[in-house]
């Protein structure tokens, strides 16, 4: 085999894995706007080299299609955020904070990818992350890579494993190092 | 001859003398026709903070309609336009001068800033805690704003000062730029730099504002976009009120005018005779005028308005003159109506300014010159109609007979005489329905004179609520000799505040003292600040357990010792942050002293949700700093009491005018019978006029009580004329004097009528009271007069 039929025959496996790919994640985002609520407990890590040990925390994230994300903390402190039509709020002890999405380009990692993720909503992931999607047979992984400045100087990635049309993890993993993981526990009676 | 010439000449002098003082008169719209001339402390308070005070010098401004980008883009470049506009002292619509700059400011400051700071935060147990609670906080929702102070800031002062800031429950922003609570409009706040009792500064304000917002939407969008501005504010307000009152007086006094010289045209036949009986009301206008403006100094609009009132009164004298003289056996036929009837039009005109002159004392500025304004121009025009116009009529001169229309008149009131029996029912049927409305017979509210429209007063609460705009509500008002001590003071009552609003007392409050606390303040908070060696000693002890170790914490040990040495805070250093305009708008220097401004929030729930306790904040607000004045202002309060001291005056001045209508009558008719005769119809129109607008649920409001009073006032002239006619009767007397009373009668309906219509509050109440009232009155007073045969003979 010549060595250009070789290159030939490489570039057309590449592309056809990458068309495999985007067929794939059309079809995971297609599967995931299936669903119309979700409520699941959640536990997250935060893992920082200024720290002796990760700093946990606990609580529930209810979701409704396809715009609206709370993010309850019960532990250690009780502590809302929620996502709802791009307004941002944020809620501790009774006292509340809005801001719209858009002038908190930081939340997105924490909060918008992974709404935008259980919508099925690729434009909107598109407009604040690029994407790698990798998936075996029954797991698939979201590789998120900022794209606004302010971002980029402190998130380097964001990562959401899954399998089938749920999310298991979710890892953020800073510049400086530090990440935190969050873990999706199964659904819970909404 | 020579007399006649004399009254002429002395006539044009003082009517040129009247028009120079008229043209150079000072004219004011502002509302300080409705506040009192004689103000309570409070009540200055509350005056000065409506004309001179900050919250009146603010204009709210809404963008309304197109998309959000359109709207944001016009937010930002109306700012940009206006901040260039010497007019005002601040702009803002959301954007932080510059919100980085904001930031690293309360970062640097953070430590002269925080409300937490004390010798406790820094002992070993305040910062476990504290540092305990920023871990906390990493872990939270939120914890990634945070995430990179930990090492700097692990007390958190960076976060307790921005919510300090953010406490005034700052307007929803997006893309930098405030919006109402659905995010359908785009809103800023200007702050002019004329102050709020300045009209015509205030004008020149919204006008810059309006052409900037116009030239901008041309060059940005397309001429389809449907997208608006609108404007709210005590002096948006102020601007409006006088063009519409302005509008009005003008509107009103041409349609009157014009209403008045048809019916008189038809009446006399001829163009001059008309023109000789409008100069007494002319005359009567720049008299009136001229004495507000030599009484006053200044002439608020609104008694211009009020001015078209004595159109309809003042052609009265002329009517009665020129329909009611004839020849007699001597001389001309104006000396002979001056001889016959002159006394009856006399005292008719002694009652009348007898009303007026009770609205003299009134408190009330607006009343007061009414009041002045009236008895000027009805003597004018009585005098003009006596000595001015028999002197302009030619010798041969004699009224055109109108004893056809008379004749008519009085077979209409013998006819109706017959049924004078069921006039007794008519004060029953009033009473009882008078009685029925004993609760809600009168308005309580001052806003019920105020001439901004329902519509307006609604926009301008709901910017104000979406803004956390101060509002000249509930206000609390330091005065002090300097701005140190105007901040201490501004301190000690927030402590005492922050109790309350932990009670539920209040929702919350603003206070320069959190822009800017005072020097004082910030030395106190910097001297608690540990050294570096204590500071390091203590995080050992304090970090135990914790997973921060305190070597990591070397970047805060530093800033707190930089803290330690630096510089306090002085009001310049905030110039180019947002806090400037925190501190600008609550503290201010008035005359020689410097004025802090503590808005109150009142609670949306709990005991008494949407009000404030006015009572309570004020007892819990302790004793005054020495040196430092502290007012509490509850507008509602202030306003409703100033309008219950309106209301219970104009009540005392009704009656003290009646009072001296009716002494006045006994002193020239000494027959109580005939003073009785004289005032039962005014009394009776009086009720029916009450009961009627209760009938028709107009709560009743002091204008339609001084209406009320002028109801007596105007109809006892009518009333008068009833009972001249005790003296021999001829049938074509009455009859021309009927006819006379009808068609001046009818010029006060339509004076008074045309000013019912008026958008203007105070006039359309003055008017729809006066002018049915009126009428009543010559119909009650045919009714009760003694009744004539149908040959004119006595019964």
């Amino acid at each position: 085999m010549s060595r250009r039929i070789r290159t030939l025959l490489l570039c057309s496996w590449l592309m056809g894995s990458t068309a495999a790919a985007a067929d794939d994640l059309n079809q995971l985002m297609a599967r995931l706007r299936q669903r119309q609520h979700g409520h699941v407990p959640y536990t997250e890590l935060f893992i920082s080299n200024a720290l002796d040990r990760p700093l946990a925390s606990s609580g529930e994230l209810f979701y409704d299609a396809p715009d609206r994300l709370e993010k309850r903390t019960n532990k250690p402190k009780a502590e809302r955020m929620v996502l709802e039509k791009g307004q941002l709020t944020f809620e501790r002890r009774h006292k509340q904070y809005h801001v719209a999405l858009a002038d908190v380009p930081q939340a997105a990692p924490y909060i918008e990818g992974i709404r935008a993720t259980l919508a099925g909503d690729r434009p909107a992931l598109e407009q604040v992350f690029g994407i790698v999607f990798e998936s075996s047979i029954d797991q698939w992984t979201l590789r998120l890579t900022p794209l606004d400045a302010h971002v980029v100087a402190e998130v380097a990635t964001v990562r959401i494993d899954g399998s089938a049309d749920v999310i298991k993890t979710v890892t953020v993993q800073l510049v400086n190092g530090d990440r935190s993981v969050t873990t999706l526990g199964s659904q819970l009676e909404p | 001859m020579r007399r006649r010439a004399a009254s002429i000449v002395t006539w044009m002098l003082l009517l040129v003398a009247a028009g120079w003082i008229v043209v150079h008169a000072h004219y004011t719209a502002d509302l300080s026709a409705f506040l009192p001339a004689r103000p309570s402390p409070a009540q200055r308070a509350l005056v000065e903070e409506l004309r001179d005070g900050v919250a009146a010098r603010l204009i709210l401004i809404d963008i309304d309609g197109g998309d959000r980008t359109q709207r944001v883009q016009l937010s930002q470049g109306l700012a940009t336009r206006l901040r260039a506009n010497p007019a005002f002292t601040s702009i803002s619509n959301g954007r932080a001068a510059s919100p980085e700059s904001d930031q690293r400011f309360v970062f640097n400051h953070r430590y002269l800033l925080s409300e937490q700071v004390t010798p406790g935060h820094f002992s070993t147990v305040g910062l476990r805690s504290a540092i305990a609670d920023s871990l906390d906080s990493l872990a939270s929702p939120s914890g990634f704003l945070a995430r990179d102070l930990l090492l700097a800031d692990p007390t958190g002062e960076t976060p307790q000062v921005l919510g300090q800031l953010s406490a005034g429950a700052g307007p929803r922003s997006e893309s930098g730029v405030w919006v109402s609570a659905d995010g359908s409009e785009a809103l800023l706040v200007a702050q002019t730099r004329a102050a709020g009792g300045d009209t015509n500064g205030q004008e020149h304000a919204v006008g810059v504002i309006e052409a900037e917002f116009g030239r901008l939407r041309a060059s940005t969008l397309p001429a389809a976009a449907a997208i608006r501005l609108r404007t709210s504010g005590p002096g948006v307000f102020a601007v409006r009120a006088r063009a519409t009152i302005v509008r009005e007086a003008i509107r009103l006094s041409v349609l009157s005018s014009l209403l008045i010289a048809s019916l008189l045209l038809m009446t006399y036949r001829s163009l001059r005779t008309l023109a000789l009986g409008l100069l007494p009301v002319v005359s009567g206008a720049l008299a009136g005028a001229a004495a507000v403006a030599l009484g006053f100094g200044v002439i608020h609009g609104v008694t211009l308005g009020f001015g078209v009132t004595l159109i309809g009164e003042s052609v009265d004298y002329s009517i009665y003159l020129l329909i009611q003289a004839r020849r007699g056996p001597a001389g001309s036929a104006a000396s002979a109506w001056i001889a016959s009837y002159w006394p009856t039009v006399r005292l008719g005109l002694l009652t009348s300014i007898c009303g007026f002159a009770s609205l003299l004392p009134s408190a009330f500025p607006g009343l007061a010159q009414l009041g002045l304004y009236s008895m000027a121009g009805l003597l004018a025009a009585a005098a003009v109609t006596r000595f001015v116009l028999p002197a302009l009529l030619p010798v041969q001169w004699a009224a055109r007979p109108l004893s056809g229309l008379g004749v008519r008149i009085a077979r209409g009131i013998d006819r109706l005489q017959g049924y004078r029996q069921l006039l007794w029912l008519l004060p029953l049927l009033a009473v009882a329905v008078v009685y029925a409305h004993r609760d809600r017979l009168w308005s309580r509210d001052l806003a019920a004179l105020s001439p901004v429209s329902a519509a307006d007063q609604q926009l301008d609460a709901r910017l104000r609520s979406s803004l956390g705009a101060p509002d000249v509500s509930d206000l609390i008002v330091i005065s002090a000799a300097d701005a140190e001590l105007a901040l201490r003071a501004a301190e000690a009552i927030g402590a005492h505040l922050d109790d309350l609003v932990r009670a539920g007392e209040l929702a919350g409050f603003d206070t320069p003292a959190r822009y800017l606390p005072s020097l004082a303040l910030q030395s106190q908070r910097r001297a608690a600040l540990p050294t570096g060696a204590v500071l390091r000693d203590r995080l050992r002890v304090a970090l135990a357990g914790l997973p921060l170790r305190a070597t990591r914490l070397e970047p805060f040990v530093a800033a707190v010792e930089q803290a330690r040495t630096s510089p306090l805070i002085e009001q310049s250093a905030l110039a180019d942050t947002s806090l400037a305009s925190g501190v600008d708008a609550l503290l201010a220097r008035r005359g020689d002293r410097v004025v802090a401004l503590v808005p109150l929030h009142a609670p949306n729930a709990g005991a008494h949700p949407f009000s404030i306790d006015a009572a309570r904040v004020k007892a819990a607000l302790g004793p005054a700093l020495p040196g430092v004045s502290i007012a509490v202002l509850d507008l509602k309060h202030e306003s409703d009491g100033l309008y219950a001291s309106y209301q219970s005056e104009a009540i005392r001045m009704s009656l003290l005018g009646l009072g001296v209508i009716v002494l006045l009558l006994l002193a020239v008719l000494r027959s109580a019978t005939r003073v009785l005769r004289v005032i039962a119809p005014l009394l009776l129109a009086v009720l029916l006029v009450s009961a009627a607008l209760l009938a028709c649920h107009q709560e009743l409001t002091i204008l339609h009580l001084i209406g009320l009073l002028l109801i007596v006032a105007v109809g006892s002239n009518y009333a008068l004329f009833f009972d001249r006619r005790n003296s021999p009767a001829d049938v074509d007397e009455r009859s021309t004097t009927l006819a006379s009373l009808f068609i001046a009668n009818v010029a006060t309906v339509l004076g008074f009528g045309v000013l019912a219509f008026s958008a203007v509050p105070v006039l359309s109440a003055l008017g729809m009271t006066v002018a049915p009232g009126a009428f009543a009155a010559l119909i009650f007073a045919a009714l009760m007069a003694r009744p004539v045969g149908p040959h004119g003979g006595r019964s």
